[in-house]
């Protein structure tokens, strides 16, 4: 049996302290494996982007372990941690931050200028992500000049430039039609089946988490088991 | 991420909010502003110094005399001793200088490292003229290594056999010159009187004339064939005896370390001798100087720490500004180092805008008005620029202003790089 690509064990996440003291998670375990596709499914406010934050390793849990590839995430230097986020992982934030005021192609290669690719090699694989997600005709324009959509497939190409292993999206089709969605989530599924990418997805959009191959319900920081919504 | 990557966004950050930046620019301007004036004032007085301290003789000589250790003047008059002669000396009735005899030059050349011993004749010429006008009173001394600013005309020849001299800028007019040009190649005739009280009329050639100068006696400099010449005529009918005693020396040495010159003075004193470096009977001008200017400096410093604060202001307000930026590019994997020479590079990039600005508008306007001040109020003292730039003290107030920056750049930086990505991303 292969090693998961994640997995989670006993996750809590506490926000605040005192009386401010909130328990976003509260004992969190899974297990996620290469080339799977994952949806994380609960209302508002249920944890599900703390729980991705944490996954993705940019917070620290409040307790419990994360291994990666089978290596606890506690014991990854300052180094292999920024390798990992730069270079394993591409994450969609829910809100997109794009700075408006640089181009749609500088934008979409800030990770391999981080990870110290040269200028040349930035353009093309940029311009290559890009036209994977038909923005070519848009890479010099202003990134805030852009329409909610295509904002939302610039961060994903931001996400993608890099060939992460694993891609996380939070909200991706949130904000949204249903037509540009619906092309939204045809190019996740897409590098899902043909690139391998493993892929996790929040969304309470329950149409949505049924075309992937899993669903994790989260409720007031807790996994359950059912979709009690729909159960009920 | 790359370091010439991080100089470019720091670059290209730093001009994005173009008006903030400008104003720390400017407090910064005034700092380097003040502080290359303030060090270019210095660069222009030492110069000058320097050039008419050369003007008077050389730096690797020194003036040798003998050391009185006879006790002080109140004990009462001195024994006589025949082995001793001495001089009396300027100054007060009875004060006399021993004298210096061949055996002492002999002494004091068999000093380690003292390459030539000549001995300071006292030449009392009594007039200077041209051509039938006016005679005027003249001092001489031998050039002895002294290289003095000449307004025209060449410098003169040591070796030859003709009598020549400098003829100081203030004699042109009064000896009947129309200028200094007309002056250059001419003879004149030096009277000088001997022992027995006839006058010699001693013919020169002006090789060049000298620039008024600072520290200079307003004498004229001659070379040896002129000072043999009025040597030997002051020197008729005179007594042999008082022909080889001399009051002072010139001894000089191979351009020397202060350590081997102090060597040599040691050497000179233990033999009984006292020697004065030219650096020695003037260097307490400089020290003054340099402490005027060390205070100005120290002014200028205190406007650049002023602006280090500004710098620590504006770079705080960018930090807050792009908190979510800095966030999202940690979530990327920058690491915190990365950011931290971002920031600080941002901050060196912005003092080395306003030092650069700062210290270019103060050579320019320095430039320009040290040059009307040389040719206007200042221009009794030929030769003065009192602003004058080196590469050199320039490049280090450009530095010094890009290390202040720098240091004012780590608070923020440090602030930036220690964020936590996804509380960088929450901010509003
Ligand atoms: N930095 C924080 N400080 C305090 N409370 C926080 C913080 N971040 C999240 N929370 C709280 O933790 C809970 C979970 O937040 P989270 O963002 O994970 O929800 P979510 O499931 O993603 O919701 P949504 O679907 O609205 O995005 C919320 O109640 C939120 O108020
Ligand atoms: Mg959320």
């Amino acid at each position: 049996m292969s090693v998961p690509i994640l997995s989670a064990r006993d996750l809590t996440k506490t926000y605040g302290r005192g009386p401010d003291r909130f328990d976003a998670l509260k004992g969190v375990t899974l297990e996620i494996d290469r080339g799977d596709s994952v949806a994380i499914v609960g209302k508002s406010g249920s944890g599900k982007s703390t729980l991705m934050h944490l996954l993705a390793l940019l917070d620290s849990p409040g307790g419990g372990q994360i291994h990666v590839d089978g290596t606890d995430a506690k014991t990854l230097n300052g180094r292999r941690l920024n390798a990992l986020r730069n270079s394993m992982f591409g994450f969609v934030f829910q809100q997109f931050f794009l700075n408006p005021a640089s181009n749609v192609l500088e934008n979409v290669v800030l990770p391999l200028k981080i990870a110290g690719v040269g200028a040349r090699e930035r353009r093309t694989r940029g311009m290559t992500v890009l036209e994977q997600l038909e923005l070519t005709d848009k890479a010099r324009n202003k990134a805030g000049d852009l329409s909610g959509g295509q904002k939302q497939r610039v961060v994903i190409a931001r996400a993608l430039v890099n060939n992460p292993q694993v891609l996380f999206a939070d909200e991706p089709t949130g904000n949204l039609d249903t037509a540009t969605g619906r092309i939204v989530e045809d190019i996740l599924f897409d590098l899902n089946a043909n690139h391998g990418i493993t892929l996790i997805t929040v969304t309470h959009d329950h149409d949505l988490a049924a075309r992937f191959n899993r669903r994790l319900y989260i409720r007031d920081g807790l996994l359950i088991t059912t979709d009690e919504e729909h159960a009920a | 991420m790359k370091p010439l990557e991080i100089l470019k966004t720091a670059m290209t950050n730093s001009l994005r909010s173009k008006l903030r930046t400008f104003l720390t620019i400017l407090a910064i301007f005034v700092g380097a502003f003040t502080l290359t004036i303030t060090n270019g004032l210095g660069t222009g007085i030492s110069n000058y110094i320097d050039s008419q301290i050369a003007a008077v003789g050389s730096n690797n000589s020194f003036t040798v005399g003998k050391t009185d250790t006879s006790g002080n003047p109140g004990s009462g008059p001195k024994k006589y001793d025949a082995s001793t002669r001495v001089l009396a000396a300027g100054g007060r009735p009875g004060s006399t200088q021993l004298a210096l005899g061949q055996s002492d030059l002999n002494a004091i050349g068999a000093i380690p490292g003292i390459t030539g011993v000549t001995p300071v004749t006292r030449l009392n010429p009594d007039y200077i003229q041209w051509k039938g006008h006016d005679k005027y009173q003249l001092t001489v001394s031998p050039l002895a290594g002294a290289q003095p600013q000449l307004a025209a005309g060449t410098g003169l020849d040591d070796s030859g056999t003709q009598p020549q001299l400098i003829l100081p800028a203030s004699y042109v007019a009064p000896l009947g010159f129309a200028d200094n040009n007309q002056a250059v190649g001419q003879d004149t005739t030096i009277g000088i009187t001997d022992a027995t009280g006839t006058r010699h009329p001693i013919t020169a050639r002006i090789t060049g004339v000298e620039q008024s100068a600072l520290l200079g006696g307003g004498g004229a400099f001659i070379n040896k064939a002129l000072s043999t010449a009025l040597a030997d005529a002051q020197g008729t009918g005179a007594p042999a005896a008082t022909k080889t005693a001399w009051a002072n020396a010139t001894a000089t040495f191979a351009p020397s370390s202060a350590a081997q010159i102090n060597d040599m003075k040691a050497g000179l004193a233990a033999a009984g001798y006292t020697a004065q470096t030219l650096d020695d009977r003037i260097g307490t001008v400089k020290t003054v100087i340099n402490g005027i200017i060390g205070v100005l400096d120290a002014f200028a410093v205190i406007a650049l720490v002023a602006a280090g604060f500004g710098i620590v202001n504006t770079l705080l307000m960018s930090v807050q500004e792009r908190t979510r930026e800095i966030g999202l590019m940690k979530a990327m994997g920058m690491g915190s180092g990365s950011v931290f020479a971002l920031f600080s590079t941002e901050a060196a990039f912005i003092g080395f805008l306003g030092s650069a600005i700062g210290s270019a508008a103060a050579i320019g306007l320095g430039t320009a008005v040290s040059g009307a001040l040389a040719r206007g109020p200042l221009s009794d003292l030929a030769g003065l620029h009192i602003l004058a730039f080196a590469p050199v003290p320039v490049a280090s107030v450009i530095l010094l202003v890009m290390a202040i920056a720098f240091v004012a750049g780590t608070l923020p930086a440090w602030r930036a790089a220690r964020q936590n990505p996804i509380d960088s991303l929450r901010y509003e």
